[in-house]
């Protein structure tokens, strides 16, 4: 187990400090010049020097990227140029932000799309599986940015329940204000996500009742409910922790989306400010946040997934 | 081998739509682009069938329009991915060593970022436009087919036919070519089809957030990002690309679950990936 740990944690160092290569590479190596897309076209060749020499742009790339990269270890993100102020701070609170988005949506995931799933598992063929089985088609189907279209429509445009867009902190509007807020990005963000988990849960768990451990668990006359509860169940959830750990990679994009639509200020709507007025700092410091968060939940799915299963060490990572 | 009655039906939906997105631009009741100011914010009626936007310009002559694009996203930058992924995971395979190393650590890396993040940095830094969504597009799933072709190849490799080419002296290209490719079609086809779906929802997510082909154009999720602002005062503006979006993404799904079903039975009712 140490040695699964260990060999997993390193591989996700490698994989972060490869991220800030890649990241810095793009961003550096693509054609165009960063000083040039900040001023525009018409800039004078003084203007691009003196940028150039303030953002450090006409050193060779490799002192760049240690600069760079000393400083995202010391947690220095550098300064934003649109907003002139340093950009961890600015990352940090939109961060927090997001997270309230995310935590809340992936343990409504988690709840309802397995309790969905296992239903539909008990109940095949009956009306109300084979509804979920068509609504869970439909929700894959329809893209994240299309839902925040649909329900904005129609719950803050027709019934005019809830605000369109916006977020109000807890200390002003108080916790009735702030959820209303929350309400609507949350159910576009977990829709979908609740229709692929409770598919893949609806079939594994099918699995596990047709297994051999459960026929013997019911032929030696053990109750229905706890054949399934103790026998059948925790040999299908296994699964759903992978998929879980990728659902958040699809939340971290649906989250990017759904924050630029109803104009909520955390780190994805941060991203495309940081991206439309090329805010280079601001952009790579988001990037780099992100891929970390993402490459830690999937080391915790991995962690989580080898503790509750011992008989399977899995040395790739969740993809 | 009977053939799925969903394949059937997909099939000649996809072809139908494919059809239309091809000679949309040259059907279009009125000039896609054209202002009027007169007929601004119409709703449908039966001579905008989809209503007018914000503009005076026709949604319906729009949605034909800008048809093509969706499907040039999903089938491009499929086609792209295959291009670079299956001959990576066949090479991966075969080598072995530290050839396969390399390569599967350059897909552990691209896929430990979120897909749509991966898209967004690979367009953050240059200009906007079709042909670079599609290949941002084809790039994040490049890994991914890297990954299914490495392993479809790893299990045919064991085969006797491939023992039988070794023994004959093939070279590595021979073997790739002759004898891995035309059996490894099948998984790949399943995979592929099951990949246009994401990547005409990835696609049009990014024109959606701004990062896709660029106004006047009429991309579906360009459109919606446009019809914002006039949501209360005139949605079908953005419902009507959005539903036209879905129509298309059931339809491709329809026609790749009916692949699978007729190519891999085995595979029948596993969760989406």
């Amino acid at each position: 187990m140490a040695g699964f740990l260990l060999r997993r944690f390193a591989s996700v160092v490698f994989v972060l400090w490869a991220m800030t290569v890649l990241v810095f590479a793009i961003v550096h190596i693509l054609p165009g010049s960063v000083a040039h897309m900040i001023l525009g076209e018409y800039a004078t060749e003084a203007a691009i020097a003196a940028l150039e020499e303030r953002l450090g742009l006409n050193q060779p790339l490799y002192v760049q990227y240690w600069h760079w990269f000393t400083g995202l270890l010391r947690g220095d993100f550098g300064v934003s140029l649109t907003m002139d102020r340093p950009a961890a701070p600015l990352i940090l609170e939109s961060l927090g932000k997001s997270a309230i988005l995310a935590g809340i949506s992936i343990v409504l995931v988690a709840i309802i799309g397995i309790a969905l799933g296992i239903h539909s598992a008990t109940h095949v063929g009956t009306w109300s599986d084979r509804g979920l089985t068509l609504m869970q088609y439909f929700f894959i189907a329809v893209p994240e940015f299309f839902w925040c279209i649909l329900v904005i429509l129609f719950f803050a445009v027709w019934l005019g329940w809830l605000p369109a867009t916006g977020y109000s902190p807890i200390s002003e509007a108080g916790i009735l204000g702030w959820a209303r807020h929350l309400i609507l990005p949350v159910a576009t963000l977990v829709l979908g996500l609740i229709a692929h988990i409770s598919r893949l849960v609806r079939s594994s768990m099918l699995e596990a009742i047709e297994s051999r451990y459960v026929l013997a668990a019911r032929a030696k006359g053990l109750p229905e409910r706890i054949v399934l509860r103790r026998h059948a169940l925790p040999n299908a959830l296994l699964p759903a922790i992978t998929i879980l750990a990728v659902d958040i990679g699809i939340l971290i994009g649906g989250i990017v989306v759904v924050e630029s639509v109803f104009a909520y200020p955390g780190l994805g709507r941060m991203l495309i400010y940081a991206i439309d007025n090329q805010d280079i700092p601001l952009m790579m410091g988001g990037m780099i946040v992100i891929t970390t968060i993402y490459a830690l939940a999937n080391l915790v799915a991995d962690i989580l997934y080898a503790v509750l299963n011992p008989r399977i060490r899995v040395s790739g990572s969740a993809g | 081998m009977r053939i799925p009655r969903t394949l059937i039906v997909g099939g000649i939906i996809v072809a139908a739509i494919c059809i239309l997105a091809a000679i949309g631009p040259w059907i279009t009741p009125f000039e896609p682009d054209a202002f009027a100011v007169r007929e601004r914010l119409l709703p449908p009626s039966t001579a905008h069938w989809f209503g007018t936007d914000e503009f005076g310009r026709d949604v319906f002559s729009r949605v034909l329009a800008g048809a093509h694009h969706s499907l040039l996203m999903g089938f491009g930058a499929t086609a792209l991915s295959l291009t670079i992924g299956v001959p990576l995971g066949m090479i991966a395979a075969f080598r072995r060593g530290w050839t396969e190393e390399v390569i599967m650590r350059g897909v552990d890396l691209m896929i430990s970022i979120p897909p749509v993040l991966l898209g967004l940095l690979i367009l953050a830094v240059t200009d906007p436009g079709l042909l670079k969504t599609m290949i941002a597009v084809g790039l994040v799933y490049v890994p991914i087919m890297t990954r299914v072709s490495r392993a479809v190849a790893l299990g045919l490799l064991a085969e006797d036919f491939v023992e039988a080419a070794r023994a004959r002296g093939e070279g590595a290209y021979h073997i790739l070519a002759r004898e891995i490719l035309p059996n490894a079609w099948p998984p790949l086809i399943v995979e592929t089809s099951l990949r246009i779906t994401f990547a005409i929802l990835l696609g049009s997510a990014l024109s959606f957030l701004g990062l896709g082909p660029q106004p006047p154009d009429s991309e579906w999720g360009l459109m919606i990002a446009e019809s914002r602002p006039f949501i209360s005062e005139a949605p079908w503006i953005g419902l009507a690309p959005g539903l036209c979006l879905c129509f298309l993404l059931i339809s491709v799904n329809v026609v790749g679950e009916g692949l699978r079903d007729l190519l891999d039975p085995r595979l029948r009712g596993r969760g989406h990936g």
